[in-house]
């Protein structure tokens, strides 16, 4: 049970932050400038934005779930377990940042879900 | 020297360290966490002796490093190469981490663990695959 609720924290806290934080970048836009001096003014003005916070308050969320979890499960298992974020990362950017998503995309995303229940029937 | 042959020669080592840093970095926070108790029966209050324990391991920090190093140099794969390319071939980082896992930390990796890996591989090569639709390139089938 506790090994569920903290795999749905890597998978989906870590996700969502990492949606979080791209919506906070493309609201500053694309930087083209790479003089540290810009890329100074670049992290000053992310850390300004609510959505970059919260971004990284889910992003460690999933990071400390993936430290518990890798006290007790081995490293094979978590990581390609938690590729499930492929699929929770392309309903969370159609729902969340409205991107549009191809059918060739929808496939590999199965396949990945295929290939994570097969890792998941191996657990000891 | 084409300008594309130069590009791959910088950009084919690059994805080889973000293929072996990435995994790298999580087999030594493996490492690390089995060093400092399950914490899959601990309690809340089990945590004030663990988090002092987890800070003080060297690997957790080497392992920090490692993903640290691994999302520089994929950011700067990034500025010049495409998603579309650098994402399929990082997919072969399912396979390193199984093998490192392996090599590096003794976990006995069944054949139905290989296949699932495989089949992981598989999926986000496909993923890779489509482009990103943003870039103004022409949509895949």
């Amino acid at each position: 049970m506790r090994e569920a609720i903290l795999f749905f924290f890597i998978v989906v806290a870590g996700t969502a932050g990492e949606l979080c934080v791209s919506r906070a970048m493309k609201s500053i836009g694309e930087v083209h400038d790479f003089s540290p001096r810009s890329i100074l003014s670049f992290v000053l003005q992310a850390l300004r934005l609510p959505w970059m916070w919260l971004g990284i308050a889910l992003m460690s969320l999933g990071f400390f779930s993936l430290l518990a979890i890798l006290s007790f499960r081995e490293v094979s298992f978590v990581v390609p377990v938690s590729a499930l974020s492929y699929a929770a990362g392309a309903f969370g950017a159609k729902a969340f940042l409205g991107e549009r998503i191809s059918a060739n995309r929808w496939m590999g995303i199965a396949v990945v879900c295929l290939g994570v229940t097969i890792v998941w029937w191996s657990r000891r | 020297m084409t300008h594309t042959r130069r590009l791959q020669l910088k950009t084919i080592p690059l994805i080889l360290i973000c293929i072996i840093l990435g995994p790298l970095g999580n087999v030594l926070l493996g490492k690390a966490m089995k060093g400092v108790g399950s914490l899959n029966s601990a309690g809340i209050l089990d945590l004030v002796p663990i988090v002092p324990r987890v800070l003080m391991s060297g690997y957790i920090w080497l392992g920090i490093a490692c993903l640290l190093g691994f999302f520089t140099v994929h950011m700067l794969l990034l500025t010049w190469a495409d998603y579309s390319y650098v994402q399929p071939a990082s997919s072969l980082s399912y396979l390193s981490i199984t093998m490192l896992s392996y090599l590096l930390l003794g976990e006995a990796i069944s054949p139905l663990r290989w296949l699932g890996v495989a089949v992981i591989c598989l999926g986000v090569f496909v993923v890779g695959r489509t482009s990103p639709s943003t870039t103004g390139a022409p949509k895949d089938a």
